[in-house]
């Protein structure tokens, strides 16, 4: 009888607003340090992607014409050198990953799940007590004003407020009306994070990704990311490194090195799905690059 | 109270306070909204262009005075957050829907006056002061006659030539930076320095491409040497967020980071426009290669000044008088 007691109480704060949810009643818990796992994507994660490697992402046109006018010399300006990987980006890279809820000392209601990630040294909240997100003249942040749920075992958590920033760090980017989606889903020892960028800026489809963390385990490791920005190229006031339309000198780069086709390194929706493959072998394979374009 | 209570409460306090700015309410169709930015500093959008206003004991100084016809809404919101008048309205540019509400929030405000001022200039202390670039003062009035686009009751009472005007109110260094030659002639951005906010007026906007009004003496390269400034006068807090906030002409506030996306937005649409124009490209022939496809989803408005037509064109007509 007491059990079912029990039960029934956790059942009933289950209920109210900011009270204990499903999972947290079920004595689910994120809280620990995490580490990644790097079985996934882990040369885009790692090294980093290749410049003018699109394939696999639903870009619209524009954001195709954005990419291609990136040149990286625009990480040595000063402005951008502390620019941090927005939060539909950073769980990607490798980093320490530190989760923790915030509760009312009082009344022990869950009102937030912390997260710190050390690299650019990001703290986050999601809000978990129902509050509404921002005025629509709120500033931006890199990891946004984020609101989560408990859907039986999965963490669902909604993001908005963000800042401009990476789709991917090779000069796509997904605009500051982007939105974004995440399931953190843990199946014991092992965190799965899924992310479902919404942007009709510059994805004309739902991008969706996944990573994996486990315990960490280690101490020692650093849990900080100083930043202090110099001057490493001169420049002209203002200046902004960008390739004018058509001179991109990396276009072909990818695309000979894997010997596809340019079109399917230049990305798009048609290349996220499998009938693709279907395409390319009806598609020459990418020709010499042209002098000029060297 | 146990240690561990007193930290718990802090905590929460700590995070009220960091999302203060965030918890206030979209408002609903026709209404303003009032958010607190930083320090003594609010935003009041929805009257027209932006209005910024630093309030304390001394009284309230706003930026811009919004459209006419909306004062009533206005002076309802200050009176929502102080009971202080408005001393001080500084506008950043002639335009209607920043300094169209001059003349009746002048009015409602106060100018404090004493001696012989008082007493032999008996109108003096009527309304607040309106402080302007004298190119405002010029673009709304007229030579004599000429009919004036604005009545002499909208005009700057207190104008200035020089590049940098400086005040302090309710305790707070302000300082007015006069930006020649960037949305108009007459630009000048607000600086509060302890509140560590930039009021930037129509130099910068969220909602559009930058308007740029040839006719009233702006220009690409003063647009973009605006926006250098502002980036150069900004100050993150960390990596790149918080610390010095900027508030546009229209639309939301911005850090540091988020001014500089759209500086190397505007220069790198001038490179393009500026290499096509080098190529022999016509206006027409720009238009059509569709040089901005990357920013037009988010900056290209449906109508008015800031749509991708006119800031292609203000582009290109800019640069050939440079030529």
């Amino acid at each position: 009888m007491f059990f079912a007691a029990f039960l029934a109480l956790g059942f009933a704060f289950g209920q109210g607003p900011g009270g204990y949810n499903p999972g947290a009643a079920q004595g689910l818990d994120l809280a620990g340090n995490w580490a990644p796992v790097f079985h996934e994507d882990a040369t885009e994660r790692g090294p980093g992607p290749e410049l003018v490697n699109y394939l696999g992402i639903p870009i619209t046109e524009g954001a195709r014409l954005g990419g291609l006018s990136y040149d990286a010399s625009r990480f040595t300006v000063p402005e951008h050198q502390c620019e941090v990987h927005g939060v539909s980006y950073i769980y990607r890279g490798p980093l320490n990953l530190r989760i923790w809820e915030l509760r009312d000392p009082v009344s022990e209601q869950l009102i937030a799940i912390m997260n710190y990630i050390d690299n650019y040294e990001q703290t986050r909240t999601i809000w978990m007590d129902g509050r509404p997100h921002p005025s629509e003249h709120a500033p931006h942040t890199w990891m946004g004003f984020s609101t989560g749920k408990w859907e039986g075992n999965i963490l669902t958590v909604y993001t908005t407020h963000l800042k401009r920033n990476w789709i991917r760090r090779n000069g796509l980017r997904q605009s500051d009306a982007a939105t974004l989606t995440e399931h953190f889903i843990r199946h014991g020892d092992h965190l799965t994070h899924v992310t479902i960028v919404t942007d009709p800026d510059t994805l004309s489809e739902p991008f969706i990704r996944s990573q994996d963390f486990i315990p960490r385990t280690l101490n020692g490791e650093a849990w900080k990311y100083p930043c202090d920005a110099v001057v490493e190229v001169p420049r002209p006031r203002g200046a902004v490194p960008n390739y004018l339309p058509g001179k991109n000198p990396f276009v072909h780069e990818f695309a000979d090195k894997f010997h596809i086709p340019v079109e399917a390194a230049l990305g798009g929706p048609e290349t996220m799905y499998p009938e693709y493959r279907l395409k390319l072998k009806q598609v020459p394979a990418a020709p010499a690059a042209p002098a000029a374009q060297k | 109270m146990r240690a561990a209570t007193k930290v718990g409460i802090l905590i929460l306090a700590s995070l009220a306070q960091s999302a203060r700015a965030q918890q206030t309410q979209p408002p609903g169709d026709g209404e303003l909204e009032l958010l607190p930015v930083q320090g003594n500093v609010y935003l009041l959008s929805g009257a027209g262009g932006n209005i910024v206003i630093q309030t304390g004991e001394q009284g309230t100084l706003i930026v811009d005075a919004g459209s006419a016809g909306m004062s009533d809404k206005i002076l309802a919101a200050l009176g929502k957050l102080t009971p202080k008048l408005i001393q001080y309205i500084i506008d950043t540019s002639a335009d209607s829907d920043h300094a169209g509400g001059n003349a009746e929030l002048r009015k409602a405000g106060t100018t404090y006056t004493g001696a012989n001022v008082t007493g032999d200039l008996r109108d003096a202390a009527l309304g607040a002061q309106v402080f302007a670039h004298d190119n405002v003062l010029q673009r709304m009035s007229a030579p004599t006659g000429k009919l004036s686009p604005v009545e002499p009751g909208g005009w700057p009472t207190l104008t200035f030539l020089e590049e940098r005007k400086q005040m302090s109110f309710n305790g707070e260094p302000v300082e007015i930076i006069h930006l020649p030659g960037a949305h108009t002639d007459g630009d000048s951005i607000v600086f509060f320095r302890r509140s560590d906010v930039i009021a930037a007026g129509d130099i910068l906007l969220t909602t559009s491409y930058p308007h740029i009004d040839l006719e009233r003496g702006g220009s690409i390269q003063g647009e973009i040497d605006a926006l250098n400034t502002l980036v150069e006068m900004a100050v993150p807090l960390r990596q790149e967020e918080g610390g010095t906030y900027v508030i546009p002409g229209h639309g939301r506030i911005l850090d540091r980071f988020e001014v500089v996306e759209y500086r190397d937005m505007v220069t790198i649409v001038r490179d393009r426009i500026r290499a096509a124009m080098k190529a022999g490209m016509t206006l027409a022939q720009i238009k059509a290669a569709r040089l901005t496809l990357d920013y037009d989803y988010r900056y290209g408005a449906k109508s008015g000044f800031g749509t991708t037509d006119n800031f292609v064109e203000s582009v290109y007509k800019s640069l050939t008088k440079t030529k």
